[in-house]
C-alpha cells in the first residue's frame, strides 16, 4: 500500500476555471516525489488539498488507505501529525508576536502527550527544543528569540525543525528554498535530504526549480495547467522520449 | 535627522509627564486612606458654604460637605463605574470581534450587521435615550454606555482577525492540528491586546466624560452620590459667589482624562500601534 495515493483528483474554482484535472500518482513510504511546473499551475493547490486545506470536487485522496477527502476538521485530527507542511515564505510562516520556542512547540503542545516517537529522546521541553534546533543546526539560543531577529535561511530550519518534530510520515515542501540566497538554497536542501534518511520521511517536494527537484527526488512529476505532462525517474530526466514540455523546462536550466 | 530627534525625544516627556501624574495620583489616595475623616454626605448647615481652611482644605459645599473629601470619594464613583463600563464593553466585544473575523461567513455577518445597527447612533444620544428610557441612574447610564462602545472592540478585533487569519503562520496552526480555540488564543490573541489596551485607555477618558456630563445633567448618579458631575450640578447656583465649588470637580475630571490619554499614547508606542498620519 502506497503511503500517499492520488486518484483522479480534479478541482474547479467558483468561476468555471479547472484548476487541477484528473491528478493520479503514488507516493511510497521514504521516498521523494519532485513536482515540478511553472507558477499558476496548480502546484500550491494540490499540496493544499492533499492537507485538506481545501476541497477537492472529483476524485479520491488515499493516506495509508484511508480517504482524507470530506473529512471534518475534528476526524482529521488524527492525521494532521502524519503530514506537515514546509511553506515557500518562512517569514510569514511564523507568528512575528511569539518567540521561536512557543511556534517551534506549537505541535508537541497539541500532540506531545501520544506522541510516540522514534528518534527524539527527551525528557522534558526545554530539551526536545534543543534536540530539534540541534537537528536543524541551529544554536539552542535562537529559540527565545523573535521571528524578526532570524534571518531567512535560519528561520526556514526552523519551519522544517517544527514540521519534522512529530516525525511525521509525509512532508509537503513547497517551494522550501524559492525566497532564500543561493548559499542557504544549497544547505537547506542537503539538510532535508539528510533528514529523509535519518526520520525516515517521504517528501511531496514542490517547486518551479528543475535542478533543485532533480538533486532530491526518485522520481519527478511535471504539471502544466493542472494536468500531470510528463512522469519520470531521476535517472530519465535527460531521455530522448521526455514531453516537449519537459524538454523546454531542461532548456530553462541549462 | 529631524525624525529621529523628535522619536526619541517624545516618549521621554511623555513618559516624565506619566510619572508625574502617576505620582500624584498615589500622593491623593495616600491621603484619601490616611487623612480623610469627614462623611461625603453628612449634611451640616453651620459649616456651609466655608472658604479653603486647614480644617477643610477646598472648603464645603451648600450643605457643609468638605469638598476635598467628596472630590475624592467620588473618583470610586467617577473612575470605578468608567472602569467597569470598560471592562464590559471590552469583555462583550473583544471575543465577539475575534468570533466574527476568525470563522467569517454567516457569523461575521450577523455580528457586523449588529455592530453597524448600534454605530449608526451617536454614543451620546444612545446614553441621553437609553438612560431617559430606562430611568436616571448610575445603573442604567452603564448599561447605556456598554452598549454603544462594545461595538468599537468587536470592529478593531475583527478588522485585525480578518487581516491576520488568512496568513501562512494561522494554515501552518491548522496543520499543527491547533483546534480553533487554541489558534484564537495563542496565535491571534497577542495581534490584538496592544491595539485593545491602547483604544480601551483613550476610551476610559471618554467615558469618564460620558458618566459626568449625563451625571451633571442629571441622569447618572443621583444626589448625594459625590459622583464629579454630579457635584458640578450641585454647585452650579453658586458659581457667582463660590466658584471654588464648581473649579475642583471640573479639574478632577480634567486631571483623570488628561492621565487616561497620556496613558494612552504611552501604551500606543509601547506597542508600536501604527498610528494614522494627518501629512
Amino acid at each position: 500500500m502506497s503511503l500517499l495515493e492520488l486518484n483522479n483528483v480534479s478541482k474547479t474554482y467558483e468561476n468555471g476555471d479547472a484548476v487541477l484535472k484528473n491528478i493520479a500518482f503514488s507516493l511510497e513510504k521514504k521516498e521523494c516525489v519532485g513536482l515540478v511546473g511553472e507558477s499558476g499551475c496548480g502546484k500550491s493547490t494540490l499540496a493544499r488539498c492533499i492537507l485538506q486545506l481545501a476541497s477537492i470536487d472529483e476524485g479520491e485522496i488515499l493516506f495509508n488507505g484511508m480517504a482524507l477527502q470530506n473529512k471534518n476538521e475534528r476526524n482529521l485530527r488524527p492525521y494532521r501529525r502524519n503530514i506537515q507542511m514546509v511553506m515557500q515564505n518562512p517569514a510569514i510562516s511564523l507568528n512575528p508576536k511569539l518567540k521561536i520556542r512557543e511556534s517551534l512547540l506549537d505541535p508537541y503542545y497539541q500532540y506531545g502527550a501520544q506522541a510516540d516517537l522514534r528518534h527524539f529522546q527527551y525528557a522534558n521541553e526545554a530539551d526536545f527544543a534543543k534536540q530539534l534546533m540541534g537537528a536543524v543546526e541551529l544554536p539552542i539560543a535562537l529559540a527565545d528569540r523573535y521571528p524578526h531577529e532570524l534571518s531567512g535561511g535560519q528561520k526556514q530550519r526552523i519551519t522544517i525543525a517544527r514540521a519534522i518534530s512529530l516525525e511525521p510520515a509525509l512532508i509537503i515542501l513547497d517551494e522550501p528554498t524559492s525566497s532564500l540566497d543561493i548559499l542557504s538554497q544549497a544547505s537547506i536542501l542537503k539538510l532535508l535530504n539528510g533528514l529523509r534518511e535519518q526520520l525516515e520521511l517521504s517528501y511531496l517536494f514542490i517547486s518551479h526549480d528543475l535542478s533543485a527537484v532533480n538533486a532530491m527526488s526518485q522520481k519527478i512529476l511535471v504539471m502544466k495547467e493542472g494536468s500531470i505532462m510528463d512522469r519520470f525517474s531521476r535517472e530519465e530526466l535527460f531521455f530522448e522520449n521526455r514531453h516537449s514540455y519537459t524538454k523546454e523546462l531542461i532548456s530553462l536550466y541549462q | 535627522m529631524e525624525l529621529s530627534v523628535s522619536k526619541f525625544n517624545k516618549p521621554t516627556y511623555k513618559t516624565i509627564g506619566l510619572l508625574i501624574l502617576l505620582g500624584t495620583t498615589a500622593a491623593v489616595a495616600a491621603y484619601a486612606f490616611l487623612v480623610l475623616k469627614y462623611d461625603p454626605s453628612f449634611v451640616n448647615l453651620n459649616e456651609r458654604l466655608l472658604p479653603m481652611s486647614l480644617e477643610h482644605p477646598l472648603g464645603t459645599d451648600h450643605l457643609g460637605r468638605d469638598v476635598l473629601t467628596r472630590i475624592l470619594l467620588g473618583s470610586q464613583l467617577t473612575v470605578g463605574y468608567g472602569l467597569l463600563a470598560l471592562l464590559a464593553a471590552v469583555a462583550i466585544g473583544v471575543p465577539c470581534g475575534i468570533l466574527a473575523g476568525f470563522k467569517g461567513g454567516f457569523l461575521d455577518r450577523f455580528f457586523m450587521r449588529i455592530a453597524d445597527a448600534f454605530q449608526s447612533f451617536p454614543d451620546t444620544i444612545v446614553a441621553i435615550v437609553l438612560s431617559g428610557l430606562l430611568g436616571p441612574g448610575i445603573d442604567n447610564l452603564l448599561i447605556a454606555i456598554v452598549m454603544v462602545k462594545w461595538v468599537n472592540y468587536a470592529r478593531l478585533v475583527r478588522s485585525i482577525v480578518s487581516s491576520e487569519r488568512h496568513k501562512d503562520y494561522i494554515t501552518m496552526a491548522k496543520i499543527n492540528g491547533l483546534s480553533s480555540w487554541r489558534i484564537m488564543s495563542k496565535h491571534l490573541f497577542p495581534h490584538i491586546i496592544g491595539h485593545v489596551l491602547v483604544l480601551a485607555s483613550l476610551d476610559l477618558g471618554k467615558i469618564i466624560l460620558l458618566i459626568s456630563s449625563l451625571s451633571y445633567i442629571g441622569l447618572g448618579s443621583q444626589p448625594p452620590a459625590p459622583e464629579w458631575g454630579a457635584m458640578l450640578n450641585d454647585a452650579r447656583p453658586y458659581f457667582q459667589s463660590v466658584p471654588s465649588l464648581m473649579v475642583f470637580p471640573g479639574l478632577a475630571i480634567v486631571f483623570v482624562v488628561l492621565l487616561t490619554n497620556l496613558l494612552g499614547d504611552y501604551l500606543r508606542d509601547k506597542f508600536d500601534v501604527k498610528k494614522e498620519l494627518s501629512s
